[in-house]
């Protein structure tokens, strides 16, 4: 049991335990910072499998802004408490367990297949640096990178004119 | 002691830990006596004068009546929220701290050679950044939490200037980036470590704030307006909003955001240290070689004005603990002549005083600017100081592309 | 070291997960924070893929997943916003006609 394996199994769960959280919480409020969970964890992860930057990057924009984007709309809107749905009893005592055989399908065939070490632990870790992947991003990637920066121009014209109030 | 044998690495951090947590403490207590004695200064007055002498307990005062006040919950407040936020805010500011180095010396804890930081990342920069952005949830969960008016108006206000200025904050920092090539603090500070000769006789260290004046300045203000400070503190001043938004929080939760906002302050001052100032990297000259025994010069000076002042002082609490205290400087400062020591307190020396004196900054801004207007704050912080971040990127851009054509 | 194949299995979990939010629940800003979840799951497979095969074309494409993420919670928080003031209510079962 090395100290990846416990990190990796302690920050999967927290993650499995958020994502629970977002589905069963009665508040919006809640199910938004057990999303933010979710992301710290999954940084957490992303850090451990060497992607250093990728873990700035997502706890900086994603946990940092969007969620907090997430958090302001939902206390203007003041979304109230959760009601209830109706889940229809077949699909409970039919879907759960059926879920539950399709996870363990899942894992059987993906340990028994992929169970060997990886080729990354073989070959060793190699930390992707930043300078590798901004080489790449400005490179190899440059039009989908430049175009992105005109999805978010459009994405910013697109909330201001839907958010804007009718001047009546 | 198998333990400290067996794992050397995580017993020193956790010494390191300790030690920092101290020493940020204290420093965070007494900030607050410092900037309400420069602030009364200004404004012609003593400030803290009766408790302890020179009001040097005050801070210690504050502290157990925080302790002791009773702690008023809301009724009708989210209590997970509630409870979360002060907590999250603290801790998020304290963490900030294990990043930033003092100095590039490497000293030996319990046999284990170690560097001046509690941890050595190569991210460290934007690692700062990206936790420093979680800050916000403290405030805005504050605010909606306590479910009344006041405190939503402050948090949401609140956050969405530190969003707004984050973006600048970021930005003015990138011009840094473009000259170091590299997030890590040790490489930036080695950066500015090399003597410009601009006239034949006359040399500057290359510290960041000569080449990127205005990023200095952008950042600055950002700072100063992502750490809710005088003149961007509407959302908690208190004429506008009540408390904004720790309105409804009394007692330990109130001194845990106090707290981080101090905490936030100089954790802001060690970055502009670090980035601008040359962090731990001497003003003068290599080739002066009798600044080595600054610091001791410094504490031994400063322990004499210590004794001279108490023994003429009025207060007889003065009169009895000021000249102990001066034997204690002068203790510490004959303590840094050591063979041993000097190298070693060069760096964390210079660096606490440019923090120093950034912090006296922030305080001085304090005392002499009035607040802004939430509309015009959120109209400087997007319609000029962005453009001008901008512009400084654009402009060290161009600079350092056309500097590395052969 | 922990084989590729854990961190996949999270990953199906996590995306299992959002999907089950997406499906049940009925407030809108909960369904669209069930996606961003799903979005991460999918950002969790590329970093592991990337860190197995040892390129960085993952990374690049996690990059470019956060982006469009951001901008797409820009702009459907703005029309969870005009839903919310046009129907008054924040349930997505309200939503129901083909004009208001």
């Amino acid at each position: 049991m090395s100290v990846a394996m416990v990190v990796f199994v302690v920050t999967g769960a927290l993650a499995v335990l958020g994502a629970i959280g977002l589905i069963v919480a009665r508040e919006p409020v809640h199910s938004a910072l057990s999303l933010v969970l979710v992301m710290i964890a999954l940084a957490v992860l992303y850090l451990l499998l060497g992607a250093a930057f990728i873990a700035a990057i997502q706890i900086l924009v994603y946990a940092g802004a969007i969620m907090v984007l997430f958090v302001f709309v939902i206390m203007l809107l003041n979304a109230g408490v959760e009601v209830r749905t109706n889940v229809s009893r077949l699909a409970f005592w039919l879907g759960l367990p059926l879920a539950f055989l399709f996870l363990a399908e899942v894992v059987y065939s993906l340990t028994r297949h992929y169970s060997a070490v990886s080729a990354g632990a073989i070959a060793g870790p190699v930390p992707a640096s930043t300078e590798e992947l901004s080489m790449k991003l400005f490179t190899e990637f440059v039009l989908p990178f430049e175009l992105t920066s005109i999805l978010i121009l459009i994405a910013i014209l697109g909330a201001l004119v839907l958010a804007k109030k009718e001047a009546s | 002691m198998e333990f400290v044998t067996q794992h050397p690495v995580l017993v020193v951090s956790l010494i390191k830990i300790a030690i920092a947590l101290f020493v940020v403490m204290t420093a965070l207590a007494y900030l607050t006596w410092f900037e309400r004695k420069v602030v009364a200064r200004i404004q012609s007055r003593w400030g803290p004068y009766w408790v302890g002498p020179h009001g040097l307990l005050q801070p210690l005062a504050d502290g157990i009546k925080f302790l002791f006040k009773e702690d008023v919950v809301p009724p009708a407040a989210d209590k997970v929220s509630y409870l979360l936020a002060p907590f999250l805010a603290l801790a998020l500011a304290l963490t900030t701290l294990a990043l930033i180095p003092i100095g590039p010396a490497t000293i030996r804890i319990l046999g284990q050679p170690t560097q001046l930081v509690i941890s050595h990342s190569n991210i460290a920069l934007i690692l700062l950044f990206a936790i420093s952005s979680i800050g916000i949830y403290g405030v805005v969960l504050a605010g909606w939490s306590s479910n009344s008016k006041y405190p939503l108006m402050g948090g949401l206000r609140s956050s969405a200037q530190m969003v707004s200025y984050e973006v600048s904050l970021t930005l003015s920092v990138v011009g840094v980036l473009l000259l170091a090539g590299s997030f890590d603090f040790y490489n930036i500070v080695g950066n500015q470590s090399h003597w410009t000769h601009f006239l034949p006789q006359w040399s500057l260290p290359r510290w960041n704030i000569f080449p990127q004046f205005l990023g200095f300045i952008c950042y600055l203000t950002a700072a100063i307006a992502e750490t809710n400070r005088v003149p961007f503190d509407l959302p908690e001043a208190e004429t506008e909003l009540v408390a904004g938004f720790h309105t409804e929080y009394s007692a330990f939760k109130f001194a845990m955001f106090f707290m981080a906002e101090y905490a936030n302050m100089i954790t802001v001052s060690c970055l502009a240290t670090l980035l601008f100032l040359g962090g731990w990297l001497s003003p003068l000259p290599e080739a002066w070689r009798w600044q080595l025994y600054l610091p001791a010069a410094g504490l031994i000076l400063g322990g004499i004005a210590l004794i001279i002042g108490g023994l003429r002082s009025v207060q007889w609490n003065a009169k009895a603990v000021f000249p102990v205290l001066g034997i204690v400087c002068i203790g510490v400062g004959y303590l840094c002549t050591w063979l041993s020591v000097m190298p070693i307190i060069q760096g964390p020396f210079w660096f606490t005083a440019k923090v120093f004196f950034l912090l006296f900054f922030y305080v001085w801004a304090r005392g002499t600017l009035p607040r802004f207007r939430y509309d015009q704050l959120m109209s400087f912080g997007w319609k000029f100081l962005l453009p001008l971040s901008l512009i400084n990127l654009v402009a060290t851009g161009l600079v350092v592309v056309l500097r590395a054509r052969p | 070291m922990v084989p590729v194949s854990y961190y996949i299995l999270l990953s199906g979990v996590l995306f299992g997960l959002g999907v089950v939010g997406v499906v049940f629940k009925r407030n809108i800003i909960t369904i669209f924070m069930s996606i961003e979840l799903m979005l991460n799951a999918v950002n969790l497979a590329f970093v592991a893929f990337s860190r197995e095969f040892n390129q960085l074309d993952g990374l690049v494409f996690v990059f470019f997943v956060i982006v469009v993420a951001a901008a797409e919670a820009a702009v459907g928080l703005a029309i969870v916003m005009v839903i919310a003031r046009n129907r008054k209510s924040l349930n997505v079962e309200d939503v129901d006609l083909l004009k208001f």
